[in-house]
């Protein structure tokens, strides 16, 4: 293993900024749900390469469940969104105030 | 790099692409012209010479390579071009987990008949596929076309649906084998089982019994899973998007759904795709519930020690690996034909009946599948310890 | 040193789809391509890591299902046209870019420290067997908890997307 356990690391902050910085600037329901998913990819790599490091099996079964938990997500998700669009024809975020009414 | 790997992939590439690519043109043809009682393709000749129409794959890369490549306007350029090998490329690459052959011993070295052995060897073919979905969903939209979108919808729910049903069927042979890596699942194929021993288990009938040590059959998923076997085939088929399942380029409908837009030889791309794709799935429906390169009752090991006290160790190696490469094929070619039978035979499917059979019949099915073979493990694990 | 090079090859891939997806504001459909890229990119990585089965789910599920549920239903709302773009507010966006440097900031000097050398693995880690045998010996009542999950969220997806029937 040439690669030292850091790189694997910063890769997955790198990542994860990334996506923090799409759901902060970004407008657009999906593009924001696309950001969430960066976000739980980039934890997703770190566990794997956790693992990795400490040769146990534990940390690869974390990311098995949580792409359960984004499947789910993503489902329930992008059903909300279709709704959404139904009913007020927006996939902006800052329209969907109903509920500050 | 290991010769003999190169030799593997340079075999499993010109039997996919160079040999059945071209000849399944023919074939569909020539099939299709067998079951509506017609000719079929015998027109394309060279120097007055037709050979029952074998020349018309020729014709028809000559036509795909040399027809005018139109981009319509408002199309995604860079996407336009690029979906079409990813429509092709993951049927070119799955191939390589499929085993062809057992593990020989010749000339020094031992090596196994299948490209990459991989752990997760079906896994890795559902990954794959479920890649090449983006080449028929992007290819509608890319095109800029209204039938083309509707095309590429279709697809998507059909090919996402069809994927759960198609994993879970597998799931009980899994149980059987142990292992998801193919050739240990094409091992497994090998043994037989005492159709009858169950009454000896029971204590019905005495150990020993002539006919009951008589009759056995071999362990082929076909018939230790048939219920998974028909799913499978469904669900694979609906995957490849092929009659009775090709809602999403329903000529009749939608002109050729997503890929309407398509000329040339990327139209050609598509086509081999799919052809290769039916390979695919004649080799890995083989691999699973055909017995993979088994003959029925004779294992390996004996067809090698056989051959081998006839021609000696290296050289029976090597003819068992030609026998066994030889009754692979026969299968693939079987399965091939089946699908085609199957293509010309049922009537294209309603979109609801589409959705309906993945959904409330082929998934309940297969799950029903995974209980009754765990049950039935058990009992057998029972009676016979 | 080939893992070297294949770790900077993925992850530039990786690096640069994140990218793509934040700076493609005109285009949802393109966006969600670049997710796939880093998708593909990060199986590479976990496989790199001898996370086999994991990294082949990642591409089943990630790849497979979850970026071609984006695509279907922005297709099907004919929304790959994202006339929003980003935020307007400059105070939010100044905002926003202090934050998340702030938080890559805390993340890399946490993974900066760590020295740790890698664990001798044999080569059963990460098959399907031996992530199996985690899965449903100690992990088996996560794992039937995750299914209880998966089926209240194909409800609730049901529930909330199906049009009335009047």
């Amino acid at each position: 293993m040439s690669v030292p356990i850091f790189y694997y690391q910063a890769l997955a902050a790198v990542l994860f900024a990334l996506g923090v910085l799409g759901v902060l600037t970004r407008r657009n329901v999906i593009v924001i749900f696309m950001s969430i998913e960066l976000m739980l990819n980039a934890a997703n790599l770190s566990l794997v390469a956790f693992s990795r490091l400490w040769g146990s099996i534990d940390g690869q079964v974390f990311v098995f469940m949580v792409m359960v938990v984004a499947a789910v997500e993503v489902a329930v998700g992008l059903a909300i969104v279709i709704s959404l669009v139904r009913n007020r024809d927006t996939v902006n975020i800052e329209d969907t105030s109903l509920l500050r009414w | 790099m290991d010769p003999v790997l190169v030799g593997k992939a340079v075999f499993i590439f010109l039997v996919t692409v160079g040999l059945f690519g071209p000849v399944m043109t023919w074939i569909e043809r020539k099939q299709s012209a067998l079951m509506q009682d017609r000719v079929g393709a015998n027109r394309a000749d060279i120097l007055g010479l037709r050979v029952i129409g074998l020349f018309h794959p020729i014709a028809d890369a000559i036509k795909m390579l040399t027809k005018e490549d139109t981009v319509p306007t408002g199309a995604h350029r860079v996407l336009h071009a690029l979906c079409p090998f990813i429509a092709a490329t993951p049927a070119l690459i799955s191939f390589a987990v499929i085993p062809y052959g057992g593990t020989y011993t010749a000339f020094g070295r031992e090596f196994n008949l299948c490209v990459a052995d991989l752990d997760y060897g079906v896994l890795y073919i559902f990954a794959i596929g479920s890649v090449a979905t983006y080449g028929s969903i992007l290819a509608g939209w890319a095109g800029n076309n209204n039938w083309g979108i509707l095309g590429s919808l279709r697809a998507s729910a059909q090919m996402i649906s069809y994927e759960v049903a198609l994993g879970v069927s597998v799931i009980g042979m899994f149980m059987i084998c142990g292992s998801v890596r193919l050739t240990d699942i094409g091992l497994v194929q090998q043994e037989t089982f005492r159709l009858f021993g169950f009454l000896e288990h029971f204590g019905w009938i005495a150990p020993g019994t002539g006919w009951v040590d008589a009759i056995t059959l071999p362990m082929w998923g076909i018939l230790l899973q048939p219920l998974a076997f028909f799913i499978f085939l469904g669900a694979i088929m609906a995957e490849n998007k092929r009659p009775p399942f090709d809602l999403p380029e329903a000529e009749s409908e939608l002109v050729a759904g997503y890929f309407t837009e398509y000329s040339g030889m990327k139209f050609g791309l598509y086509l081999l795709g799919e052809w290769t794709e039916v390979v695919v799935i004649a080799g890995l429906v083989t691999a699973l519930f055909l017995g993979g390169w088994a003959i029925p009752w004779v294992s390996d090991v004996a067809l090698i020690g056989f051959l081998s006290g006839l021609v000696g160790s290296d050289w029976g190696n090597l003819l068992a690996m030609l026998v066994h490469v030889g009754v692979f094929l026969v299968k693939l070619v079987f399965m091939i034909f089946f699908q085609m039978i199957l293509r010309w035979s049922l009537p294209r499917f309603r979109y609801d009946q589409v959705m309906n059979l993945g959904w409330k019949i082929m998934l309940p099915l297969s799950l029903a599948n995974i209980l009754l073979t765990g049950l039935a493990m058990l009992v057998v694990q029972e009676v016979t310890s | 040193m080939t893992e070297l090079v294949l770790f900077w090859l993925f992850a530039v891939v990786a690096v640069a789809g994140g990218i793509g997806m934040l700076l493609n504001l005109r285009n949802t459909v393109a966006s969600a391509l670049c997710l796939v890229l880093t998708m593909l990119a990060l199986a590479c990585l976990f496989v790199l890591l001898l996370a086999q089965f994991v990294g082949v789910i990642q591409v089943m599920v990630y790849a497979g299902a979850i970026i071609v549920l984006f695509l279907f239903v922005i297709m099907l709302l004919n929304m790959e046209r994202d006339t929003l773009g980003a935020e307007t507010y400059p105070v939010v966006k100044v905002l926003a870019a202090i934050f998340t440097v702030a938080v890559g900031i805390k993340l890399a000097t946490v993974v900066a420290t760590l020295r740790t050398p890698w664990a001798e693995v044999d080569e059963a880690f990460g098959t399907t067997r031996e992530f199996g045998q985690a899965l449903f010996t100690d992990y088996v009542l996560p794992f039937e908890l995750a299914s209880i999950l998966l089926i209240a969220g194909i409800v609730g997806a049901i529930v909330l997307a199906k049009q009335r029937l009047e």
